[in-house]
């Protein structure tokens, strides 16, 4: 009796895979927003195929820039590289903010501000994964944290002066004129991007070792330095 | 010459103290000598030129016009690069406010504050950079010196030497015998050597795969080691032979005019000796008096100042600092730090704690990049690892890839960084 009150209570917290994705957020109004924001450049489903964008069948668990017949941008195939997969936790942070995520992306897309706006389409995209049950909500890697920043600190005035400083370290790989060349350019960048994406190292939410120890040791303030100092490089 | 400097400035003083306003006189711009063009070298006087906008007069010595990197070297040697991409002159330097002199600095005189060059002049400072890089300690190898270097080249300070050693190695009979004999602990480079080994081979595979190569290592373990190791079996399979010190690699002697390395009293007869001796800073830091018993310059790790002299800092290999490794990474970083402080003291601009990095890049064969770097912060004892981190065995193809680009996008970096 108890052992099958406890086989019956396993059965729901798994569930069947709609439950799950309706878990994650509203996937019915996820569609509505696909169609609305996503679908000019992307399909999604068993026919879908690559348009401007890639097909998004499978997304979840797959190795980002990973798609062998689709030409993405050098950027988000280094970050595949780097070992950026597609969970909840980082796709949340892409769609949020594409190219903080992944700076040199051709996914021309500004971004979904609101959060319950993005685990809805992420329940709709979550639907069309080959194996959405080895996803579940419980697995560290596919938890769904909110990348977002609180306001005070995107609101900090980096000390530019601090920001050089600081910056002559980053221009030891990254060039001050903005070459490309095995390493991305962080010239020209706005702060706030600058901010979100120190953050996301700093999170080890992007994947990358130099750079999540690099962002790992600087704090709020030595991050909005460098934002303020590098917004301003030509 | 001198003198009539000397003289000059005797003047100046006498005159500025008759007026009561001294910034008037135009020579009481403070000076920063910097001897070494390097990684350590090149770098602060970049930055000191550049970020106190000629408020500090920055005047860099360095024996050669051109100088070649010690990085990258090995990617020549294995044919990844060729010798005149490692080369860089001075011009920009020159043209962003600092004066070079393409001399050998000779002497220091820390009370005097003055420095002396082989071609006799004089450069009095208010503050000097030494950023020599390194020596070799003679005997360190039994039967090799300086002068059997056009026999078995070291190929350790970038130059002619590189050359030499990747003519050697192409002209290797088939079949024939390579040998490295490694250097001890603290040295220049701490991967470079097993770089080298894996460059080697993969020129070895192509033009002469029944080559054999036997490398004589008095540590026990190396740089990278699993990584290297892992490659080796995976691209040059039978080729490597690595003796550490359990079985005799530390009891090495050469014989540079019969060709032959005894390793444990077994005599072996080589076509091509990479001799890599043990090391100390570049000699003008022992003639500065600012080396310790250990023949490095110990130097305190918030600011790279001399222990010995307060007017004095020391960069990059010569340096002993702490935990981070002697590498072209490790001088630039640390010259950041130095050209802060300097500026902060001659110009009162502000300062701020220090930050310490590096990463090593090193290729293992082509597409094979693998990594190692750690973060440092200044303790009262020593410069401290905080976080470090290497790659892993087993890496996919794509990501090693990745790295190499990588480093390639570092080269381009840091040689932007140190020569404008």
């Amino acid at each position: 009796m108890r052992r099958s009150l406890v086989a019956l209570a396993l059965c729901l917290a798994l569930g069947p895979v709609p439950g799950a994705a309706e878990a994650i957020g509203d996937a019915e109004r996820g569609a509505t927003l696909f169609a609305r924001q996503c679908s000019a450049c992307h399909q999604i489903g068993p026919e879908a195929q690559n348009r401007v964008g890639p097909r998004l069948t499978g997304i979840f668990g797959r190795q980002a820039g990973s798609l062998a017949d689709f030409n993405y941008s050098k950027s988000i195939v280094r970050m595949g590289a780097d070992g950026l997969v597609w969970t909840l936790e980082t796709l949340d942070a892409y769609i949020a903010n594409p190219k903080a995520l992944v700076s040199g992306t051709r996914m021309n897309y500004r971004g979904m501000a609101e959060a319950t706006d993005r685990a809805d389409l992420m329940a709709y995209l979550r639907a069309y994964s080959d194996r959405p049950q080895d996803i579940p909500e419980s697995e560290p890697t596919a938890r769904k944290t909110d990348p977002a920043l609180s306001p005070e600190i995107l609101a900090i005035q980096g000390d530019p002066a601090y920001g050089e400083y600081l910056a002559s370290e980053c221009q030891t790989c990254h060039q001050a004129d903005g070459s490309d060349q095995g390493i991305p350019s962080i010239t020209g960048w706005p702060a706030e991007d600058f901010v979100v994406a120190m953050h996301a190292y700093k999170q080890k939410l992007r994947p990358h070792p130099v750079m999540q120890m690099m962002a790992g040791r600087l704090n709020d303030e030595e991050i909005a330095a460098l934002a303020a100092y590098f917004a301003t490089l030509q | 010459m001198h003198l009539n400097r000397r003289h000059f400035l005797g003047t100046g003083i006498a005159a500025s103290a008759l007026l009561t306003a001294p910034t008037v006189w135009g020579q009481a711009k403070p000076k920063v000598v910097v001897i070494g063009g390097g990684a350590g070298g090149a770098t602060a006087a970049r930055y000191l030129a550049k970020d106190s906008g000629g408020a500090i007069e920055v005047t860099l010595v360095e024996a050669n016009p051109v100088y070649t990197t010690c990085f990258f070297s090995n990617l020549y040697l294995g044919g990844f690069r060729d010798f005149e991409s490692l080369q860089h002159n001075y011009d920009k330097l020159a043209g962003g406010g600092v004066t070079v002199i393409n001399d050998m600095a000779t002497g220091v005189d820390r009370a005097a504050k003055t420095v002396t060059l082989a071609g006799g002049q004089v450069l009095p400072y208010d503050r000097l950079v030494l950023s020599p890089g390194i020596d070799f300690k003679d005997g360190s190898v039994p039967g090799w010196s300086l002068d059997a270097a056009e026999k078995m080249p070291h190929a350790y300070k970038a130059g002619p030497q590189t050359q030499l050693l990747k003519k050697m190695v192409e002209e290797m009979p088939e079949g024939g015998v390579f040998a490295m004999i490694a250097p001890p602990n603290p040295y220049r480079c701490p991967p470079g050597p097993y770089e080298r080994i894996s460059m080697i081979a993969h020129v070895l595979k192509q033009k002469n795969p029944t080559a054999k190569i036997i490398v004589a290592d008095p540590k026990e373990k190396f740089s990278k080691q699993a990584l290297f190791e892992e490659g080796w079996n995976k691209h040059y399979a039978g080729m490597v032979e690595w003796i550490g010190p359990d079985f005799g690699g530390g009891k090495v002697e050469v014989r540079p005019d019969a060709m032959e390395v005894v390793i444990d009293g077994e005599v072996t007869k080589v076509d091509c000796c990479n001799v890599i001796p043990g090391q100390m800073a570049g000699k003008i830091a022992a003639l500065a008096g600012v080396t310790d018993d250990s023949g490095w310059a110990p130097v305190d790790p918030a600011t790279m100042k001399a222990k010995a002299d307060e007017n004095v800092w020391v960069l990059g290999d010569s340096s002993a600092q702490g935990d981070m490794p002697k590498s072209g990474f490790s001088a630039n970083s640390q010259a950041k730090v130095a050209a802060m402080t300097i500026r902060g003291e001659l110009t009162g601009s502000k300062t701020f704690p220090a930050k310490y990095s590096n990463t090593c890049w090193s290729l293992i064969a082509p597409d094979d990049g693998v990594k190692v770097g750690a973060s440092y912060e200044p303790t009262p004892e020593k410069i401290a690892s905080v976080e470090s981190f290497i790659s892993e065995t087993g890496e996919d193809a794509a990501l090693r890839k990745a790295t190499y680009e990588e480093s390639l996008g570092w080269y381009a970096g840091i040689t932007a960084d140190m020569f404008g």
